[in-house]
């Protein structure tokens, strides 16, 4: 049966408007409201809710989910289930994100668009699988071989694991790039308050498909029908006969595996292709930063008892603020570097022992401390506890 | 079915512009797995438009490079997952895999597995030469008690995977076996596979002179392609023989690979019961929309 998205259909399947849900159901809502069409995936504990959703609603709106043999089998379903023109999702955690490692760059270096949640806990290995952790900020930017960039969402609360991971389907689709949507098992579990967007509330991307005579197609380089870097989409089965490999290809798409100088035209262009958007790109949200000579610069569940304690600072005089990332990757060099000309230190509440505090200290300005606020085991910051940085610091 | 042509007009209307010369060795079989296919497809009158290549990697995964169709040249051994996402997004393809027996028996045995139990609706085409050819001749999973490889310069200790009996009990719809020497049972077999709404695997004996028949000692490249006549018999034969066979004909077939059809049955795929079930609940849906409750 050929999926074709049907509002109606899916609003009805959704149910009420407003909803209490938890994150891992609002990742399948948010698929289900863009458009996915196709899901495979495998359990793994704190995201197998997200599959469970899928498998309960998807057929419902004439999508197909399937539960494949594991978690590097549920990622190349999805791509092979992209050049068939589906949008496709997986979802999991730490070791199946792992696994998932070498299909990952296969998307990459194939140019297709993908979604992967990734409710992630900690590690190395099993870890700590019924708890949350901000184990995979590093790994989703670097994990593959070889250059690459990436797409990464970090939800702060339920809403926005309906909101961000549309918003991951519409990146993928514009850049033709897997974009991730990088919860944690705090929020995949934390029940909150949804409002499901109406049609019209909602902006949808596509990916723009090859229109232009077949003879004269070109499928990996810069778009042949518009100024971009992003190349048509021949979807399998519409006659352009494109050959997809993960070698280093040549325009055409035919192995070019001992040329320099096509690896580096090709592997170039789907960097820069994300990266020479980085700015228009960068999504953060600002509280409190007005004034503020301390900060602390957050992602994901992190966020919130970081805000909680910039209130407590505000209340007992203290000049705090928060910058949340909400897109992590690619890296908003300026919006950082900006602010680390503003405070005199930024703090990084982390659930993990130091990711993006990285980057953060990489583009801050060498007058700003940049000082890691890590919690590890499967246990949230308490907003006290962070808020002690700030007392420390100001 | 469509005009008759003949190789020379066949070569021309499927081979992709550009791609020659193959990577393939002299005296590899693996070319004609190629031709097998474009006669069977050609037989069929199959739109090229509406067949889709999925390929590991390896020598045999190289081949939808050759074919002028779309073709996706995937990770190692995970041609048939991918192959699995291609189907379901788009039922109305014919999907093809190429796999070697290291791709699809060694790293995707679990692939394999659970691709023919869900028979899911492709035709796989495994490309057997008892060795990783194209990494220089590291032992595979198929190769035969005894075989010398790269990593198993004393000989090989381990029993040897037989993949089509492994098909065979999954239920996979279709399973044959045929040395890529005999021309007209492998192109059968694929139109078959093809035509069969289920999983299908056409393992097809493929010599590897430079990798494997060199080590082993099965000489030049004529007497390494005959050795497959020479060690192959028909299933029917094989179980008259274990039936009805003297003493010493069975001691001298029993370990000879038994080729021809192992199992040919028509039973739905798995999108077809896939279709059935998002039938049913769209059909439950609507009735209760209409019914006026949420």
């Amino acid at each position: 049966m050929k999926y074709e998205r049907d509002p109606e259909r899916i609003r009805r399947v959704l149910g009420d408007k407003v909803q209490f849900i938890q994150g891992d159901l609002a990742l399948t809502y948010g698929g289900i409201l863009a458009g996915c069409s196709f899901f495979g995936g495998y359990p793994i504990t704190p995201a197998s809710e997200v599959a469970e959703g899928m498998a309960r609603l998807l057929p419902r709106v004439k999508g197909t989910f399937i539960q494949m043999e594991d978690e590097i089998g549920s990622i190349a379903a999805v791509i092979g289930a992209a050049w068939s023109g589906a949008k496709a999702m997986t979802a999991t955690s730490g070791p199946g994100f792992s696994l998932m490692m070498e299909n990952y760059g296969y998307a990459i270096m194939t140019e297709t668009p993908c979604v992967i949640a990734n409710v992630q806990r900690t590690g190395p290995s099993t870890g700590q699988p019924t708890l949350g952790a901000q184990g995979d900020m590093m790994q989703v930017r670097w994990g593959s071989h070889g250059d690459m960039e990436a797409l990464a969402l970090a939800p702060s609360t339920v809403q926005e694991c309906i909101d961000m991971t549309i918003e991951a389907f519409n990146l993928s689709e514009k850049y033709r790039h897997p974009a991730c949507v990088m919860a944690d098992g705090e929020i995949g579990h934390l029940r909150e308050k949804v409002v499901i967007p109406d049609e019209e509330e909602m902006t949808l991307v596509e990916r723009v498909p090859a229109t232009i005579e077949k003879e004269k197609f070109i499928p990996f380089t810069n778009s042949q029908t518009r100024d971009s870097k992003v190349p048509d989409f021949p979807t399998f089965g519409t006659g352009y006969r494109t050959y997809v490999t993960g070698l280093t290809h040549n325009k055409k798409g035919f192995p070019a595996t001992d040329k320099q100088k096509d690896h580096e035209e090709l592997i170039t262009r789907i960097v820069t292709k994300i990266s020479d958007d980085r700015e228009r790109l960068t999504s953060i949200e600002e509280i409190e930063m007005d004034d503020a000579e301390i900060a602390f610069v957050t992602y994901g569940a992190s966020a919130r008892p970081a805000e909680s304690a910039v209130a407590m600072a505000r209340k007992n005089g203290i000049r705090a603020g928060m910058l949340r990332l909400k897109l992590v990757w690619p890296f908003p060099r300026r919006a950082v570097n900006e602010l680390s000309k503003k405070v005199n230190t930024i703090i990084v509440p982390e659930m993990n022992l130091g990711q993006i505090v990285h980057p953060i200290r990489e583009y801050s300005d060498a007058g700003c401390d940049v000082i890691r606020a890590s919690k590890v085991g499967g246990e949230m910051h308490l907003p006290h506890e962070l808020y002690r940085y700030l007392e420390e610091k100001k | 079915m469509t005009e008759m042509i003949d190789a020379e007009q066949l070569r021309k209307k499927y081979l992709r512009d550009g791609m020659l010369p193959t990577i393939f060795c002299n005296g590899c079989g693996h070319g004609n797995a190629i031709d097998y296919t474009f006669w069977a497809i050609e037989e069929l009158g199959l739109d090229m438009d509406k067949v889709a290549f999925a390929s590991g990697i390896g020598c045999s995964s190289r081949i939808p490079g050759y074919i002028n169709a779309d073709g996706l040249h995937t990770t190692h051994g995970r041609a048939l997952a991918f192959a699995t996402g291609i189907k379901a997004a788009n039922p109305e393809l014919h999907v093809i895999v190429f796999t070697g027996d290291g791709d699809c028996a060694g790293i995707g045995g679990n692939h394999f597995i659970h691709a023919a139990r869900r028979n899911i609706d492709m035709t796989v085409l495994l490309l057997n030469n008892f060795i990783y050819g194209m990494t220089g001749g590291q032992l595979a999973p198929t190769a035969p008690k005894g075989s010398i490889a790269t990593t198993s310069p004393y000989g090989n200790i381990e029993e040897a995977f037989n993949i089509c009996e492994l098909a065979k009990a999954l239920g996979a719809a279709y399973v044959a076996r045929w040395p890529i020497s005999y021309p007209y049972q492998p192109i059968k077999s694929i139109k078959e596979g093809i035509q069969n709404r289920g999983f299908a695997l056409i393992e097809l004996m493929s010599p590897c002179p430079t990798a494997y028949g060199r080590r082993n000692k099965l000489g030049k490249i004529e007497s390494l392609w005959k050795w497959y006549e020479d060690n192959t018999i028909l299933i029917e034969e094989y179980e008259r023989i274990m039936d009805y066979g003297t003493e010493e004909e069975r001691k001298n077939v029993k370990g000879m690979f038994q080729i021809g059809v192992f199992q040919n049955v028509k039973k739905a795929g798995f999108f077809e019961e896939y279709d059935k079930l998002v039938q049913r609940l769209i059909e439950k849906d609507d009735a209760k929309f209409k019914g006026g409750s949420k």
